[in-house]
């Protein structure tokens, strides 16, 4: 994509997989492709210049950008629309019962699919209720297209009824946003919204389309070229970049490969698993990239970070070299920077530029999709290893095998004699087994779930990361479960963040989305509870939720489960915990909700505190690594 | 801290210099002065930014500025291969008595007096910002009623253009 000229996104199939063998979209090619998951075949055929009105516009438009799933909720400036979305054959639309619902579940397709997640909404509130889940996936750059209906065009501008100027305010939080007027644009503007939505670093685009467009009639043509003279992302990376980078890794004595969430948007995960291989250096994933690499890989040392384990966080401590593949030196992964990984020299690899030196300076910056970057590496790496020999790596493993051994990850039961949170969890992912789904909440039980769930493929763990978004779990869980309908999907949930979007749970039991939802449920806004344990003198300020043992139970979550037509199932012993898990797995044909409640006084450890060193990582409470004072 | 004058061609669409002026309040970066116009093409607008910001912030707010769908290119004008100018319009107190010297220091800065009542004068000038700020210590004394000035409009010296290679762009993505 190097040129000026963009092909539009060809219908049917990830724009980015066929838009390079395929030299022109002809009007032809507009059939949707879509499988009859949605019911139904393939749309018919839209000729050229057909004449309809805008919502129609919209309708085919989708569909010829291969959407096959809209999330979303009607109302009155997108009604239009609505009405040919009934007619359609091609596409899916799943009522949600909260935008921000629909927001999520877009981007759990997403994330499942590798393909564009599509939500829709009504001007004003429904608008602005999309915010949160936008603002989510521009963080965690998750390709989203929002469409949005807004108020009729000669009313924008006078505080109309459910007007709200969501392009303003999403102009922060989206790769980029579009208010459509003329209903001639609308195919145009739908094409690039995909293009720019799934190419590049991905992230979600807003398309705000005044109602006047929709009820306007128009004329439909699937675009040739896509217009974008300023959007040209690099994909290839330079090629002296990727032999300096080479040529540290195979001469540096403690390199660390520090993975990050683009490994996982690029699809990455065969070069990477290669690189590691070939380097024979560690890696660590990042929270954004559970699943990239094996958990179950020899050189792998499991997550960086705030809540990482001590062999990752360290590494990265003691790094002469750390080559970042897609990761962005995020402040919860560096602590204080200014004293993160003081000796190393940093490669940096990212397709977006800006991401480069931003927070730490790179010595060899790299601009590439990952996938190129690493797959350009191998040869080059091969090259000095033939020329050079091997690096001798052994001093380093032994440092890295004895932190090992003596840091691993791992929990105490709780002396309350309520259940271990960590051996829910733990349990969970061993009988779900590393081909489900996880996806989680915001909070201690995500960080668990991080920790003590084995990943062994890319795109099995899901949760909100940028943002830190609670509620994310069961909204996305079911789209994820809608865009891979044979995958077993976990929704691993605190009763905190369950209590903000659990109204999904009424779309999931109508549309036959059987996911799974396991409440790990200490009955407080648990990661929350713990830093005023740990930093406010155990005082607890509106933290408690009285949802678990020995309070009102309100709401009482398997009531509330059977409420909304799903299984509710409730596990208060660890003597019971297996059992639940396996019956929760038997249940195919509804959705599931176990509350399993957990002692609130567990702790996620190790932990960095906010704004000081990796240097200061806990183990447990009050208990730090002896570093070698020598290194 | 030090000055840069950047050179941003956008694609001349409404909403675009929200976009920028945006990015710039949001990542924390102070902008100095900012003008907007058309060019020789009438898809593209050209943006002058006028930023006090370190080399490493400057590259990043390059690379933000880049990153926004509507900017085809980014060019940092150096003071000493482009030429930098603002327009100033002032009104200054000016009666029979102290007229004529008010003229005298319009002549000197080679500007022009645009309006005349009897009790004031408008002078527009045009220049640097150094010339610009003599101007308005000169005329002082006499009585500054109003001051509108321009953000900064630069273009580089010689005969390349950078909108040359913009244009193509835009030419092949049409």
């Amino acid at each position: 994509m190097a040129q000026g000229t963009h092909q539009a996104p060809p219908s049917g199939r990830p724009a980015a997989e066929t838009a390079r063998q395929q030299p022109a979209v002809t009007p032809a090619d507009v059939r949707p492709v879509a499988p009859g998951r949605a019911g139904g075949g393939p749309a018919p055929v839209v000729a050229a210049g057909t004449p309809m009105s805008g919502a129609e516009s919209i309708v085919r438009s989708l569909e010829a950008a291969g959407t096959e799933v809209v999330f979303g909720i009607p109302g009155g400036a997108i009604l239009p629309t609505y009405d040919p979305l009934m007619d359609s054959s091609a596409l899916r639309h799943i009522l949600v019962r909260h935008e921000q619902g629909a927001g999520h579940a877009a981007s759990g397709y997403a994330y499942a699919t590798g393909r564009v997640g599509v939500c829709m909404a009504t001007s004003g509130p429904g608008a602005t209720n999309l915010v949160t889940p936008i603002a989510d996936a521009n963080m965690d750059s998750v390709p989203l297209v929002a469409i949005t209906g807004q108020v009729g065009a000669s009313m924008i501008g006078t505080d109309a009824f459910q007007e709200a100027d969501i392009v303003g305010i999403t102009l922060p939080i989206t790769k980029h946003n579009f208010l459509v007027t003329n209903p001639d644009e609308i195919p145009r503007v739908i094409a690039q919204a995909f293009h720019i939505a799934s190419t590049g670093r991905p992230g979600p685009v807003l398309v705000d389309i005044a109602k006047s467009a929709m009820q306007t009639q128009t004329t439909f043509s699937w675009p040739q070229s896509l217009e974008l003279p300023g959007y040209h992302p690099v994909t290839k990376p330079h090629a002296k970049q990727i032999r300096e980078a080479a040529r540290l890794l195979a001469t540096a004595r403690r390199p660390v490969l520090y993975v990050g969430g683009g490994a996982i948007r690029s699809g990455a995960a065969d070069e990477l698993r290669r690189l590691v291989d070939l380097s024979g250096a560690p890696a660590v994933t990042t929270l954004m990239a559970r699943g990239a690499l094996p958990d179950s890989h020899p050189q792998h040392l499991g997550m960086p970070g705030m809540h990482g384990t001590v062999p990752a966080v360290a590494a990265l401590q003691k790094a002469d070299l750390i080559v970042a593949l897609g990761a962005r030196f995020d402040d919860r992964v560096t602590g204080k920077l200014s004293s993160f990984a003081p000796l190393a020299t940093i490669v940096h690899a990212d397709i977006d530029p800006a991401e480069i030196g931003k927070n730490r300076r790179a010595d060899v910056p790299i601009v590439g999709d990952l996938r190129e970057v690493i797959a350009d590496l191998l040869p080059e790496l091969a090259r000095e290893h033939a020329q050079h020999g091997k690096p001798d790596l052994e001093a380093w493993w032994r440092q890295i095998d004895d932190w090992r051994e003596t840091f691993p990850l791992g929990y105490t039961d709780p002396d309350d004699g309520h259940l271990a949170p960590q051996r829910v969890i733990q349990r969970l992912g061993e009988i779900a087994g590393p081909e489900a789904i996880y996806v989680a909440g915001v909070g201690q039980h995500q960080m668990w779930a991080a920790q003590f769930i084995r990943y062994e493929r890319p795109s099995s763990w899901l949760n909100s990361g940028g943002l830190g978004t609670m509620g994310y779990a069961v909204p996305a869980a079911m789209g994820a479960k809608v865009g891979d309908p044979d995958r077993t999907v976990w929704a691993i949930d605190g009763d905190g963040c369950f209590q903000m979007t659990n109204q999904e749970l009424a779309t999931c039991a109508i549309n036959e989305i059987p996911i799974k939802v396991a409440v790990v449920n200490n009955s407080s806004l648990g990661m929350v509870r713990q830093w005023q344990t740990l930093f406010y003198e155990s005082r607890y300020s509106n933290t408690d939720l009285h949802t678990g043992h020995g309070t009102a139970r309100i709401p009482d979550f398997v009531k509330l489960a059977d409420a909304y037509g799903c299984v509710g199932l409730r596990c208060e012993s660890p003597a019971d915990v297996d059992a639940t898990i396996k019956r929760a797995m038997e249940i195919d044909d509804q959705p599931v909700v176990v509350d399993f409640t957990v002692s609130r006084d567990a702790m996620v450890w190790p932990m960095v505190a906010a704004g000081v060193s990796n240097d200061e990582i806990q183990y447990a409470r009050g208990i730090s690594p002896a570093w070698d004072r020598e290194e | 801290m030090s000055r840069h004058t950047l050179s941003v061609l956008v694609e001349n669409k409404p909403g675009v210099l929200t976009r920028v002026a945006g990015l710039f309040a949001r990542r924390s970066f102070n902008i100095h002065s900012l003008a907007v116009g058309p060019t020789e093409h009438e898809e593209i607008s050209r943006i002058t930014v006028v930023v006090d910001v370190d080399a490493l912030p400057l590259e990043q707010v390059t690379k933000q500025l880049n990153k926004l769908i509507n900017v085809i290119k980014i060019v940092e004008l150096e003071p000493e291969a482009s030429v930098q100018r603002e327009l100033l319009l002032v009104k200054v107190r000016a009666d029979a008595a102290t007229r004529t010297h008010v003229l005298e220091i319009v002549q000197l800065f080679r500007a022009h007096v645009v309006d005349v009542v009897p009790d004031a004068v408008v002078v527009e000038a045009t220049g640097s910002p150094g010339k610009l700020d003599a101007l308005l210590a000169a005329l002082e004394p006499y009585g500054i009623r109003e001051i509108v000035q321009s953000g900064t409009v630069a273009i580089g010296r010689g005969s390349r253009s950078i909108t040359d290679r913009a244009l193509e762009r835009v030419a092949r993505s049409a």
